[in-house]
């Protein structure tokens, strides 16, 4: 999305965590469906240990995120999510806005 | 992502260069487009849609043949430079405020340009070549000139043309327009870089008070700006 309004810098963020040598996930959102809180493109950034900056929802599935960024960061593997989305998977999070988010989570690095 | 990837995009966003990350969601492989630096190609999905994307400054997703992009977008900050610290442009600095842009105001005249007639705007008294050149207009910049003086006008004008501004408006009349367009023709503008500048400026909307004219200015940047041709 557009850094006009951007309050704060989530891949500069990121780079400098990794310059600090912080291991690092990165969430963005792909696809959203009814009312979403966040638009397509917003991103949040995850260290190993689960402190983030950004959001990809009004703070209802952030919980849910961190946690697949830190094993993102653990195995290396991209991770596509669906929040919102009747089905039986263990990290699925009902959304309170009714809407559906979905969310790529990618290590930065090997 | 790459570190490298990573790093080359930040680097993209500080040098205001429009650019489109690209990743495939299933494998998770990503790539950097810069979609306006060549030529639109209607055979290549992936450059239209980032084009596209980037000019509704909207992320996109994008399936084609079984694969699910995502191409996300990261524009420059959009700006508008007004040169003439007149009155049309006290509405015009806060209506471009209000549409997301960052304001700055062209004038050597310090009478004019003031903090107190322009509070909380970015005003530039250097002389409007060298203010126009420091500020570098890039793509996601509209230029207005409004100062109805050549002496102040035709050097940021000058500069402003040599620049991939989006938007290129100059206040005055038809007569007024046909005598800078001769000027510029004798200092070697041709007629594609003349072509550029909108004049008289605005959408004609019946515009009369410097508030008017401002939203009809406002408008036609708009216009341009979301124009899939821009």
């Amino acid at each position: 999305m557009s850094d006009t309004n951007a309050d704060q810098d989530i891949l500069v963020t990121a780079q400098s965590w990794m310059a600090a040598g912080r291991r690092v996930a990165l969430a963005t959102v792909v696809s959203t469906w009814g009312s979403a809180p966040r638009p397509t493109g917003s991103q949040m950034v995850v260290d190993a240990d689960g402190r983030m900056m950004g959001s990809v929802s009004g703070g209802c599935i952030e919980g849910a995120v961190v946690e697949q960024a830190m094993a993102a960061i653990d195995d290396g593997k991209t991770r596509l999510l669906d929040f919102g989305i009747s089905d039986d998977q263990a990290w699925e999070v009902g959304l309170a806005c009714g809407g559906k988010i979905q969310i790529f989570v990618e290590k930065i690095g090997q | 992502m790459t570190p490298e990837l990573l790093g080359q995009l930040n680097a993209d966003r500080a040098a205001k260069r429009p650019v489109a990350l690209i990743t495939d969601l299933e494998t998770g492989d990503q790539f950097l487009l810069h979609p306006f630096e060549k030529p639109a190609d209607p055979d290549d999905l992936i450059q239209i849609a980032a084009r596209k994307a980037l000019v509704e400054d909207r992320a996109a997703k994008l399936e084609i043949g079984g694969k699910s992009f995502f191409i996300n977008v990261f524009n420059p900050p959009l700006r508008l430079i007004i040169v003439g610290a007149v009155h049309i442009a006290q509405p015009l600095s806060q209506i471009a405020q209000l549409a997301g842009y960052e304001v700055s105001i062209i004038d050597p005249r310090t009478a004019f340009a003031s903090a107190e007639r322009f509070p909380g705007i970015h005003l530039v008294t250097e002389w409007p070549d060298a203010a126009m050149t420091g500020l570098g207009p890039d793509t996601r910049t509209a230029v207005v000139l409004v100062t109805h003086d050549p002496k102040l006008d035709d050097p940021a004008l000058h500069v402003t043309l040599r620049s991939p501004a989006f938007y290129i408006g100059a206040l005055g009349s038809k007569k007024t327009q046909a005598a800078r367009m001769a000027r510029l023709e004798a200092a070697g503008f041709d007629e594609t870089a003349r072509a550029r500048i909108r004049g008289p400026v605005g959408l004609n909307i019946g515009a009369k008070s410097p508030a008017e004219i401002a939203v009809s200015i406002m408008a036609e940047i708009t216009q341009t700006l979301r124009s899939e041709a821009a």
